[in-house]
């Protein structure tokens, strides 16, 4: 094992992933040569495979999917980056009407071996144009994988399931995790999609949370440890496809739950992982399910306001001691 | 041109217009779910483009696909059984006469998002020249889809790579009832290419010699490697947009004027005046498409709904 940061684990998943197959190339704004990437997971690739496998774009959004889902359905594996997980929206009919549809639209006839790169989250005070969180919008598109690593042992093995999946994936990276360093072993490995992670043991509480949202649910844990309570944490991994077993079963364990995650509330990530459990799970809860979003709002620029919306460290304990200390 | 190189494209021609004649028919007769969108008109297009194209060639088609599709190869009957809602269909009974696609014959399907086909046909050409063979691909959409952000980002992108693209605007003059001198200045579509530094051409679309020209150039030159060219064929609809339309917004003296124009009886008079076909060959092909047509019909009729939980499958690989 070593340690490495999760920017770099992604970018070892796309060296190994274009050294195994040679059908895999990369295309973005500013990913090439000059630049590496706006947030430098592309260092070195251009340099190491070249400008055609590692190309630079113009500022067309909508044309890096449309090209990659062209690219995907006659025999290459693009893997294409969105600079800012916003942007996705000017790319929205390749991705939700293209990509997803096309093998169902044609019956079967044809596979959309595609992976779209993308970072979401705020924390960096770059206001509502780069900081969102829309990984529910992609949840609710039939036809698209979601993924949400969390560290870079699952950054890593994430992307290569995911370049070599024959669906399209969006797979959702955080801009604050980039520095973030993790263990990761030294040979070839995957994680698989719709395996979720404990990240934790616990007995007292389920929290579910993703991405950065892991990071806070952890430090959340470890405080709340020192007062007593055992916090289990589930890190789902991807949301589509969802495991919801892994939650419900440590839901049955501990008879609560909280839901954490960066995204607005209403419709959102929280939103889907309350109503399984609700669902499928009720009879085994003893207490309300509590939700820690972001309260519906687009992200605000100064930082106080932005650390304001933002689930923290403090609005998860605040959630855990609510159903937790309840009785 | 070779005669025979002619005659398969009037056979291609006439397919297409029978066919289309007969879904009209079928659809009176409530036998086609949902919406239709009509190409009897525009064949001298697709079948012009197409006459060009080998089989692992590429094309990217609209939601007034049939005729892209047919001038491609695909099959009568699995197209019909599609456009019915039949397991047999192409796409299983999951696309419908906007979704038709046929990848075996370079058919990468039918988008009825106007405009979206032209980014996935520069990624169609871009996969050519990262694979580094000598296909290429044709993009077929309308005037309308020449006013989308896809087009300008589409085509900038397959001009800067150089790749091997044909990008064919079908110029109907109409996006659905708004008429192009509405919704944009310029009269000529192709010159939209000077933007993009590409060869823009425009041919009358209803003379099948003239575009098959056109896209002769535009394939030497993709296949050689010096990039995509835009093509604008001026042609008309017979019919209205989809099926409610009575098309109003036309007059009937442009109408009438474009009927005059119809490419199929054009080249079938073009073939008897140079006594390339005689009037009994022309009645042998007539009889031969039209039994083709009907064949067709009589497979998807007879063919089964797909049973209803197979809505469920083929979500993904």
């Amino acid at each position: 094992m070593r340690e490495i940061t999760y920017r770099d684990a992604l970018r070892e998943a796309l060296l190994e992933e274009m050294q195994r197959d040679k059908t895999v190339f990369l295309l973005g704004e500013d990913i090439g040569r000059y630049w590496e990437g706006a947030f430098k997971v592309t260092k070195g690739l251009a340099k190491e495979f070249g400008d055609e496998r590692v190309r630079d774009t113009p500022i067309s959004e909508s044309a890096i999917i449309g090209t990659a889902v062209g690219a995907a359905i006659t025999g290459m594996r693009p893997v294409a980056e969105i600079m800012f997980g916003d942007l996705t929206t000017l790319a929205m009919d390749q991705i939700a009407n293209q990509a997803a549809k096309i093998r169902y639209m044609f019956g079967g006839q044809v596979k959309v071996p595609l992976v779209i790169r993308t970072p979401f989250g705020g924390g960096v005070n770059i206001a509502a144009h780069h900081s969102q969180s829309l990984e529910a919008w992609f949840m609710h598109v039939p036809g698209l994988f979601v993924a949400v690593p969390s560290t870079p042992y699952d950054a890593k093995g994430l992307l290569k399931t995911g370049i070599r999946s024959d669906n399209p994936v969006v797979f959702c990276e955080h801009k604050l995790l980039y520095p973030i360093e993790g263990l990761i072993p030294e040979e070839d490995y995957t994680v698989p999609f719709g395996v979720a992670d404990i990240k934790r043991e616990g007995r007292d509480v389920t929290v579910v949370a993703t991405m950065f949202m892991v990071h806070r649910a952890l430090e959340a844990a470890k405080t709340l440890e020192k007062e007593g309570l055992s916090v289990e944490l589930v890190d789902p991994r991807t949301l589509v496809p969802l495991d919801k077993e892994t939650i419900i079963n440590s839901v049955k364990k501990t008879g609560r739950l909280v839901v954490v995650s960066e995204d607005c509330k209403t419709a959102g990530v929280t939103a889907e992982i309350t109503a399984v459990v609700a669902e499928e799970a009720i009879d085994y809860l003893d207490a309300p399910i509590k939700r820690v979003a972001e309260p519906d709002t687009p992200i605000p620029f100064s930082p106080p306001l932005e650390k304001y919306v933002i689930p923290d460290e403090r609005s998860i304990i605040k959630a855990v001691k609510e159903i937790v200390l309840k009785e | 041109m070779d005669k025979d190189k002619k005659i398969e494209m009037y056979r291609k021609m006439l397919e297409i217009r029978l066919f289309e004649e007969k879904v009209f028919e079928l659809y009176g007769q409530n036998l086609v779910p949902g919406t239709i969108h009509l190409y009897a008109g525009e064949e001298a297009v697709a079948v012009g483009v197409c006459a060009n194209l080998r089989k692992d060639d590429y094309i990217v088609s609209t939601h007034r696909g049939h005729g892209h599709c047919i001038a491609k190869g695909a099959r009568l009957d699995k197209t019909m059984a599609e456009i019915l809602g039949k397991k047999t269909g192409y796409c299983m009974g999951k696309g419908g006469s906007m979704h038709i696609a046929d990848f075996s014959i370079g058919m990468l399907g039918a988008t009825a998002v106007v405009g979206a086909g032209i980014p996935i046909a520069t990624g169609a050409g871009l996969s050519i020249k990262l694979r580094r063979t000598d296909q290429v691909t044709a993009c077929f959409f309308g005037d309308g889809a020449s006013n989308q952000g896809t087009f300008h980002e589409g085509i900038n992108m397959a001009a800067v790579w150089k790749l091997p693209v044909l990008f064919v605007c079908e110029n109907n003059l109409y996006a659905m009832g708004t008429r192009q001198t509405q919704v944009m200045l310029t009269k000529d579509i192709a010159k939209r290419a000077v933007a993009y530094g590409i060869p823009g051409v425009s041919v009358d679309g209803n003379d099948v010699i003239a575009v098959y020209e056109a896209a002769q150039q535009a394939v030497r030159r993709a296949r050689s490697g010096d990039g995509p060219t835009l093509i604008e064929c001026r042609t008309y609809r017979h019919k209205g947009h989809s099926r409610f339309d009575p098309a109003t917004y036309r007059s009937k003296e442009e109408v009438e004027e474009w009927l005059d124009k119809d490419p199929v009886r054009r080249l079938k008079n073009q073939l008897l005046e140079r006594n390339d076909l005689s009037n009994t060959e022309v009645k042998q092909i007539e009889k031969e498409v039209s039994d083709a047509v009907e064949a067709a019909v009589k497979f998807a009729k007879d063919s089964p709904y797909p049973a209803p939980e197979e809505a469920l499958e083929d979500v993904y690989a």
